[in-house]
């Protein structure tokens, strides 16, 4: 079990506030992402569930009961972290039965544990090597496996992933989902990259300077953002914003276009420019278009094949559909 | 860049360095030396290097007028018991500065560090009172007391070093863990920081062995250690620079032996941070 509900928690650092009033309700099972760009106050509000730092104000209820005051050996939360924090002077065996040992388990309990986590994380054959001895991706999981043999309430991520060279990232994402397929246990998970956030979460948080910008689940963002922030941070390459005469004509302060909502053609579209920098994928084409009169760029991701060059003048013609519309606060127009 | 270095450089350079090597052991070697000459020889004028009667009738001298062994273990029980108890207090000490300082934690590490600027017989006085009343005169465990806070300021700075080295977040997986504080110092701090804690027992294992002032001041009888045997011998009827130099050598080289085999250690110890 692992409900976790934060209630008007604040946090400050000395006379700097870090975090202002914040509720949110994290329900069990739930694979919850915090993202945002880097100081967004996401690491931050991870530690205060975790109890490494305490909280100024407001309170933390775990399962229903009250854990504000709760050391964090008590929580019943296991942690990775980003630097995977693994103990450079014990065997892999004696690092993921740390956790049992603390809790005063008998040995053939601890025994029989860590070989469970040791199977599911493919570590059987490293168990007595020291972590100084493993790759990073080893590591993790070691690092994994010392958080999932105590079965925890729920699972604190802290961007465990950005260590890891980008192939290996993609594999240790899977690795994540497939684990917390598995063992449907609550977790949550820290990011800065929108991609993990996508991929992985059930619901995501967007954090900008320590305010929740949104909460949903990685769809309802994608279609729905609650504000320009959210409709720029979620979605790569970025959402294009338009101001001016052409949003206005949407009755908008501001309009916004996602790349991949955009067509373009040699002739008869509705807006026209000139093609800057090509980014080639192989499956897509992202061609940075100037001169349109709209923006300074626009991007539109285009099929692979397409294949206009450096300095073509080329016609854009949105998705009506999926327009999004932003009021002068920046909100959403529904 | 690594900057080209020609052979007859590194051959100045190594001499340079071997000649002040030895001139700063030199004092070490002429005792070492003295010890085995007859007091004549001794004080011969010009002094006599290699072309002495070598002789060990200083040693036998000392053996017979006192007890080595009883001395050297009072300088064993004082050292290790001031360097022992001075760890246990300071691993605490150092793991809060170094993993929950405040605004004063440099400033209490300062303060504590300018006790050693404090000429040690401007404390005498009191301490001396302090021991009558405590009845401490001339006992091992008021001495381990005394030299453990004479180094404790020592060894904290020592281990607050080591520990600044190790990332925090190890320590807050273990609080992560369910790791008590003290499971947390025990199993995951320390042994991580043997190296550092090590180095640091040596050198106030050293500095405890080789102090004179408070074991010269402090004790009598009972308690003296080898730099009371030492001193034993600087005797107002006289000077006997061979039997003097002999009871020095008895008294150097336990530490110097240890020192010897553990030099890597102490020398690592002494430069960590600054070379990584």
């Amino acid at each position: 079990m692992g409900r976790i509900q934060l209630k008007s928690v604040t946090k400050s650092f000395g006379d700097v506030q870090v975090i202002p009033p914040l509720d949110l309700t994290i329900e069990d099972g739930e694979f919850t992402v915090f993202v945002g760009p880097s100081g967004c106050g996401k690491s931050t509000l991870l530690r205060l569930i975790a109890g490494l730092e305490d909280i100024t104000s407001g309170s933390i209820d775990i399962d229903g009961a009250d854990a504000t005051d709760v050391p964090p050996a008590k929580r019943g939360l296991a942690m990775v972290f980003q630097s995977y924090a693994l103990y450079p002077h014990m065997t892999v065996r004696k690092n993921i039965a740390f956790p049992l040992r603390m809790a005063k388990l008998d040995q053939a309990e601890i025994d029989k544990r860590v070989e469970g986590a040791a199977s599911v994380l493919n570590l059987t054959d490293y168990l007595d090597r020291r972590p100084g001895q493993l790759s990073g991706g080893q590591r993790q999981r070691v690092a994994i496996g010392r958080a999932i043999v105590r079965e925890p309430a729920a699972f604190l991520f802290d961007e465990p992933l950005s260590n890891l060279d980008a192939a290996l990232r993609v594999g240790m994402r899977l690795e994540i989902s497939e684990l917390h397929e598995r063992l449907a246990t609550t977790m949550i998970y820290v990011t800065h990259d929108q991609v993990e956030a996508m991929t992985m979460a059930d619901k995501i948080v967007v954090l900008q300077a320590g305010v929740i910008e949104q909460v949903g689940s990685p769809l309802e963002l994608y279609r729905t953002p609650r504000n320009l922030f959210v409709a720029g941070f979620i979605g790569s390459p970025k959402m294009n914003f338009i101001e001016g005469e052409e949003a206005a004509k949407h009755g908008a302060q501001t309009i916004g276009i996602r790349p991949e909502h955009i067509t373009v053609s040699e002739s008869g579209g509705t807006w026209s420019g000139v093609v800057g920098v090509s980014e080639h994928l192989g499956s897509d084409t992202f061609f940075h278009i100037h001169e349109t009169g709209l923006a300074e760029t626009i991007t539109v991701r285009a099929d692979g094949e397409v294949g206009f060059r450096h300095g073509d003048r080329i016609h854009l013609t949105p998705r009506a559909d999926v327009i999004h519309r932003f009021d002068i606060k920046g909100l959403r127009i529904e | 860049m690594a900057r080209a270095v020609t052979t007859q450089r590194k051959t100045l350079n190594t001499a340079i360095a071997w000649g002040i090597g030895l001139l700063i052991f030199f004092p070490i070697l002429w005792t070492i030396l003295t010890s085995f000459k007859t007091e004549a020889e001794a004080i011969a004028s010009p002094p006599l290097f290699l072309n002495f009667n070598w002789t060990l009738e200083n040693y036998a001298v000392v053996q017979e007028r006192s007890d080595y062994m009883r001395f050297l273990w009072n300088s064993v029980i004082i050292a290790g018991g001031s360097t022992i108890l001075g760890v246990i207090i300071a691993v605490p000490a150092a793991w809060a500065m170094a993993f929950v300082p405040s605004k004063r934690t440099k400033d209490i590490l300062l303060w504590m560090l300018s006790t050693k600027m404090l000429p040690a017989v401007g404390v005498l006085y009191p301490i001396y009172l302090l021991f009558i009343r405590l009845g401490l005169l001339d006992t091992r465990g008021g001495l381990v007391v005394v030299l453990m806070l004479i180094n404790l300021p020592i060894i904290v700075w020592m281990l607050y070093t080591y520990f600044r080295e190790i990332p925090g977040e190890i320590l807050e997986a273990a609080r992560m863990d369910g790791a008590t504080l003290k499971e947390e110092i025990l199993y995951v701090l320390t042994p991580m920081a043997i190296p550092g804690i090590a180095s640091t027992v040596l050198l106030n294992f050293i500095l405890a062995w080789n102090e004179a002032f408070w074991t010269l001041n402090l004790t009598a009888v009972d308690a003296a250690p080898l730099t009371a045997f030492i001193a034993s011998y600087s005797s107002p009827e006289g000077l006997f620079f061979a039997k003097l130099s002999a009871a020095s050598t008895m008294a150097i080289a336990p530490i110097l032996i240890l020192g010897w085999f553990s030099q890597k250690q102490l020398v690592r110890g002494l430069t960590f941070g600054a070379v990584k």
